[in-house]
């Protein structure tokens, strides 16, 4: 075939190209560009050179934000993985009543975020929760929950007089009340992806180790995950990103908006309020600029330190 | 059997946990105010208040906010279909200069979080007047680098004879593509349709920023702005998150297989 009749090749690609340059690729640019401006909706533009990087360096807000962040994320990709290969590991048995299982394991996929954050919501509630009803049965205290909003660190070495604080007080109760939801809504989508990856282990694997009398952890261990660890890099990856762009359930669930002391206040969630309630755009295309780099060095540190350790045949 | 218990048992603790949210909405939804509140709960409402879902949708107009949902899923899964196979077909099977460069591009558009999007993307569709109109919901997302990375996978594996005959047929690229490849491609097709649906009815982030007025709101902004309308009143908002959950679950039940597929097709690495 010639070169020169495939010209209409740009023809098929024009459509999603003008789509991609103007409301991808233009935006990124202007992103870039407008950090480098004061600038609100209405009024002139400022070119303030590198102002609006040096707020971002003394905007103590803006370094919670990132802190919950870093917590929000540590607790919610490995809770979610660990639990999800669990639960992937045993509906891959051969059991009665699978199909029924994995339905329900799945059905939080569909579900949007916003009815999701509605109904934990509630179900957090301090006073009239079903989860404080549960601890009461338990005989347990009640938790304040999303109100609550003492670091979990704080709360366990306090009695031990270390009574650590700011970043170091860990994620607050509150916090841990999303990073309990969260969990809950991404295992179904992270068991599906498991289950796929189980489901491309040889048999014979699994019958050496029974033969070599190998228990089921050792199995797991030796055999299953570095046969599925490009599965399971592949979850961190992107949980690690999805859950670092969790908006949602900030919006949704805390009240005040970002929690009690601003302790549920996920870096998103800040950007959104500097661009679209207090109109700083160019402030927050700084922080949008930030997020990009941190998201970027968070997936090659990914890559680096723990994609090593992945098998790929 | 003895032996599979200890498995049932676990699997049975983590199924209660999974469907505890959604009894727990069901059952509220269909309670008193008064009841809602007694602690510790009832388990059950008393007598089921079917009328509480009527009286979600009479109070804020939930019936609008479908509509528009609906406009808005069908419109972007459209175009998106549209924009797709046009360029999928055009990575996979035409030569042309620029084509990897381009390609490459568009890969690398999916690396850019939405995050660092958001702020200049509002600037442009306010200049171009389109803030508060289907146009702002349904342009932007109208081309869909992962889908065109999907079809562009599927094309090139089609085999090269397919092509080969078609051409000596005297058939242009516009009709393999249409007559021969896309009958072809059913299953990636129906993932991409999937993931539209479930993406546009779930997205709640981007109309917030771009739509202001009511009548422009969709579900998922609907549902939230009843959320902070009616912040203590927990049967009208379970009922609320009960119906706008209940289209994608009930399509759910019917179609799990090819939910599950399409899911486990984005864990794939090439």
């Amino acid at each position: 075939m010639s070169q020169r009749k495939d010209l209409s090749g740009y023809l098929f690609i024009l459509p999603a190209l003008a789509v991609i340059l103007v409301f991808r690729f233009y935006p990124i640019l202007q992103a870039i560009r407008m950090s480098f401006f004061r600038w609100g909706m209405a009024g002139p533009l400022h070119a303030v050179g590198l102002k609006n990087f040096g707020r971002l360096l003394v905007d103590t807000k803006f370094y919670q934000s990132l802190g919950n962040t870093f917590w929000y994320v540590l607790f919610v990709v490995p809770l979610t993985i660990i639990i999800s290969l669990l639960f992937a590991q045993l509906l891959s048995q051969k059991i009665s009543g699978r199909g029924i299982y994995r339905t329900v394991y799945y059905l939080p996929v569909v579900t949007s975020i916003v009815a999701v954050s509605v109904v934990w919501k509630w179900i957090f509630n301090p006073d009239r929760g079903i989860l404080n009803a549960m601890f009461g049965l338990i005989g347990l205290d009640g938790l304040k929950w999303l109100n609550d909003a003492r670091g979990i660190f704080e709360i366990i070495l306090t009695p031990l007089h270390l009574e650590p604080s700011g970043f170091f007080a860990g994620p607050s109760v509150a916090l841990c009340a999303l990073i309990i939801m969260a969990v809950w809504h991404n295992i179904g989508y992270c068991v599906i992806i498991a289950l796929a990856g189980l489901q491309n282990v040889p048999e014979q694997y699994y019958e050496a180790a029974r033969i070599d009398g190998a228990g089921a952890w050792t199995t797991f261990r030796r055999v299953t995950l570095p046969l599925i660890s490009p599965t399971v890099f592949y979850l961190i990856v992107t949980q690690s990103i999805f859950a670092f762009n969790t908006f949602t359930p900030v919006y949704v669930m805390t009240q005040p908006p970002g929690g009690p002391l601003g302790t549920t206040k996920l870096v998103v969630f800040y950007l959104y309020e500097q661009a679209f309630k207090l109109w700083n755009l160019g402030y927050a295309n700084a922080i949008a600029f930030v997020i990009f780099i941190i998201i970027f060095f968070m997936t090659q540190f990914q890559k680096r330190f723990i994609e090593r350790r992945v098998h790929y045949d | 059997m003895i032996r599979k218990f200890p498995i049932h048992a676990l699997l049975a603790a983590g199924a209660f946990w999974m469907l505890l949210p959604f009894f727990w909405m069901l059952s509220t939804s269909l309670k008193t105010q008064n009841e809602a509140l007694r602690f510790p709960p009832t388990i059950l409402p008393r007598v089921p208040m079917f009328v509480n879902y009527l009286e979600a949708f009479r109070q804020v107009d939930f019936s609008r906010y479908f509509l528009n949902t609906l406009i808005m899923t069908l419109g972007t899964a459209l175009l998106v279909f549209i924009t797709s196979t046009l360029a999928a077909y055009a990575f996979a099977r035409m030569k042309f200069w620029g084509r990897d460069l381009l390609f490459m591009l568009f890969l690398a558009m999916m690396m850019v979080p939405v995050p660092v999007y958001l702020a200049p993307s509002y600037v442009i569709l306010s200049r171009f007047g389109w803030i508060d109109t289907f146009l702002a919901l349904i342009i932007p997302w109208s081309a869909n680098v992962f889908s065109i990375f999907l079809l562009r996978q599927h094309f090139k594996m089609l085999p090269q004879e397919l092509f080969d005959a078609a051409r000596i047929d005297g058939l242009n690229h516009l009709q393999v593509l249409l007559r021969i490849v896309i009958p072809l491609s059913r299953a990636v097709l129906v993932t991409i349709g999937i993931f539209q649906i479930v993406s546009n009815w779930n997205a709640f982030l981007w109309p917030l920023i771009v739509t202001h007025s009511d009548s422009m709101r969709t579900i998922q902004t609907g549902l939230a702005y009843f959320a902070q309308a009616e912040s203590t009143n927990y049967p009208l908002l379970c009922a609320a998150s009960t119906f706008t959950t209940a289209p994608l679950i009930i399509m759910y039940f019917f179609v799990q297989r090819q939910i599950m597929e399409s899911y486990a097709r984005t864990g794939i690495k090439e």
